[in-house]
């Protein structure tokens, strides 16, 4: 069996598994926010009745991150709707708006909070819930209805996937970044390209990243209509892990007789920094070939490029230059924000380059325009800009207005095109 | 289930995603509250750009201004109908504009998933691409046990996937009930 055949196996009590069986699973962490949480809730209420309690309140994660920094009313109340909810099922695991505990992007906040274990099965009411692939665990998102269910019973029914083995030989060059080989991917297999399949990554090309860069790569396995991603456990893995939690947790690996959908092999040295151009993340393109075309903003963060690693590379491009393009910074979690204040490059903060730059930082952590969202988000594409950005969507409309037009890329491409205002290789400045 | 589906085609293209369903700016309205919840309607597919809205002509409303139920009842799609985001929202906006039905060339996962599990509308898969073939506007049947959905304004037929591995949650009316029947859950 594969890690994710294994995985759901032993989560529905059977000794072996093969993709296209429907199973029940039991689950390990339940994750929802701000934008599902409060539909979950209801259908959860209506279902179960007005009394009823969580299956098991150590295991629901509630992280409002979405809509947070807004005056939208209707915003503001789904808040108050997760907080009351917490209280009357007395949830350990809430981090709430306005206070120390608050996180920010939940797919950032899990593993910082020790919810992502290898060998475990969680869903979240995210598409971006595929981003734990990386700690070795099943991970998918899923809609109200199934939350619901899950919160009630601690279980959901899955049809097993066929894996996808994406290999990747070689380190990354030092102009590269994992956002480059998933945009690559994602390119090659198109959007529908792992739709209903598993996409693992190995090779020690893979094996070399950080946990936040794995994060990355299976960050983005839903563009490829991926179910879930899916990376083999090592020492990088458990270090980070047991870092975080000491509950316990049983990783798995591949099976030397293992059998995949398919295996694509990849030098990382023959890939080049990559764009995704309008409006689709598969219109793949280089960063050479897009060269001189003109932008109006440059946005870095999300939970696909707003870790720390991803504002440390953004940093090293953009020290003592000045952004031609509007350049907004949004941190994705509270603790990502503390480091930009904290971690230095030849002695200046990560948050003082940005600014001596002349980027706008956000003051708050959160989703924000990545999917748009209210009008007066930070960072939303309100009229017909152009805009190069680290984050994973680019269909009409995501990051606000429809007219607007949205290319993906690498937190190097994109602080390298906030300097010249254009389209540039992060080649001219590495 | 019932065995004859009619309906007005609304016509749209490939790798429509849920943030073209339904904006995220509107993903603030109650879904419980009876009055709040009909402007997921009101909004629903105001994500398309205009030229792309309402196949082949375009810039065709999908829901008459200061309304939130459409005059159309049946999507026809073209491929990954439904990616992107994971909101259910998307799905349950397009049963509150009145869609009973969606026809398209493929889905993805976890819209299709929403679809089936929420009972909000009967997910077919075409055999054939049919946004070339059917004008926004056209009167369909779907003729569910023989799996053919008719034109009735050009007067030709075409076949339809077989509803498949998930016709007993789609009989059923959703997970819930699904899960009743079943014994997963207690009725």
């Amino acid at each position: 069996m594969t890690m994710t055949e294994k995985v759901l196996a032993r989560h529905a009590g059977r000794t072996s598994v093969v993709p296209g069986d429907h199973i029940w699973v039991d689950v390990d962490i339940l994750m929802t926010h701000d934008v599902c949480g409060p539909g979950t809730i209801g259908i959860f209420r209506k279902q179960f009745g007005p009394t009823a309690k969580v299956w098991d309140r150590e295991k629901v994660v509630i992280i409002p991150d979405h809509y947070i920094f807004t005056n939208d009313q209707h915003a503001h109340r789904n808040i108050d709707v997760l907080r009351a909810f917490v209280k009357e099922q007395d949830l350990p695991y809430y981090y709430d708006v306005g206070t120390d505990k608050y996180k920010g992007v939940c797919h950032i906040a899990l593993p910082e909070e020790g919810h992502t274990r290898p060998g475990e099965v969680l869903f979240g009411t995210d598409s971006h819930t595929c981003t734990a692939g990386a700690f070795g665990e099943f991970a998918t998102g899923i809609g109200n209805t199934d939350a619901a269910l899950i919160m009630g019973i601690g279980k959901l029914w899955v049809k097993v996937p066929e894996t996808m083995r994406f290999e990747f030989e070689g380190p990354l060059p030092p102009y590269l970044m994992a956002k480059d080989l998933i945009l690559h991917i994602i390119g090659d297999i198109g959007v529908d390209g792992a739709t209903y399949r598993a996409m693992e990554f190995a090779g020690d090309g893979v094996m070399s990243l950080s946990i936040e860069e794995r994060m990355t790569l299976c960050n983005m396995v839903i563009e490829a209509g991926g179910k879930n991603g899916m990376i083999p456990v090592d020492a990088v893995t458990e270090k980070f892990v047991k870092s975080k939690t000491s509950k316990p947790y049983q990783p798995v690996a591949d099976d030397p007789d293992a059998r995949f959908h398919s295996v694509r092999r990849y030098k990382t040295a023959d890939i080049q920094p990559t764009v995704a151009k309008p409006h689709s993340p598969d219109n793949r393109s280089t960063a050479r070939e897009c060269t001189g075309i003109t932008l109006d903003r440059a946005y870095i963060g999300s939970c696909t490029g707003g870790k720390l690693n991803d504002f440390v590379a953004a940093a090293k491009i953009l020290r003592g230059h000045q952004v031609k393009a509007d350049t907004y910074i949004v941190p994705a979690t509270t603790e990502v924000a503390k480091g930009l204040a904290t971690t230095k490059l030849d002695g200046q903060t990560l948050a003082e380059i940005f600014e001596k730059a002349g980027a706008k930082i956000s003051q708050g952590a959160s989703c924000a325009a990545c999917l748009g969202g209210p009008s007066d988000t930070f960072g939303r594409l309100n009229k017909s800009e152009v805009c190069i950005s680290t984050t994973n969507r680019n269909f009409p409309g995501r990051m606000g207005s429809k007219t607007a037009q949205v290319y993906l890329a690498s937190p190097y491409t994109v602080a390298a095109s906030a300097i010249t205002g254009t389209i540039t290789d992060p080649r001219e400045f590495l | 289930m019932q065995d004859s589906i009619r309906g007005k085609a609304y016509v749209i293209g490939d790798n429509i995603d849920t943030d073209q369903i339904i904006p995220a700016k509107h993903l603030v309205y109650s879904l419980s509250d009876p009055e709040e919840r009909k402007l997921y309607g009101k909004y629903a597919f105001s994500g398309i750009p205009d030229a792309a809205a309402g196949l082949p002509q375009g810039n065709v409303k999908f829901v008459p201004d200061g309304d939130y139920r459409s005059f159309y009842q049946i999507v026809i799609g073209g491929k990954n109908f439904g990616c992107g985001s994971s909101r259910e929202h998307a799905a349950e906006a397009l049963q509150i504009a009145g869609i009973t039905t969606v026809v398209a060339e493929s889905y993805a996962r976890i819209f299709y998933r929403n679809v089936v599990d929420g009972g909000f509308c009967i997910p077919f898969e075409s055999t054939q691409r049919l946004i070339t073939e059917i004008k926004t506007g056209d009167d369909l049947e779907i003729n569910v046990p023989a799996g053919t959905l008719k034109n009735l304004t050009s007067g030709k037929t075409y076949s339809l996937r077989p509803l498949g591995d998930l016709l007993d949650i789609i009989k059923a009316g959703g997970v819930f009930a699904y899960a009743r029947q079943t014994g997963m859950l207690k009725s």
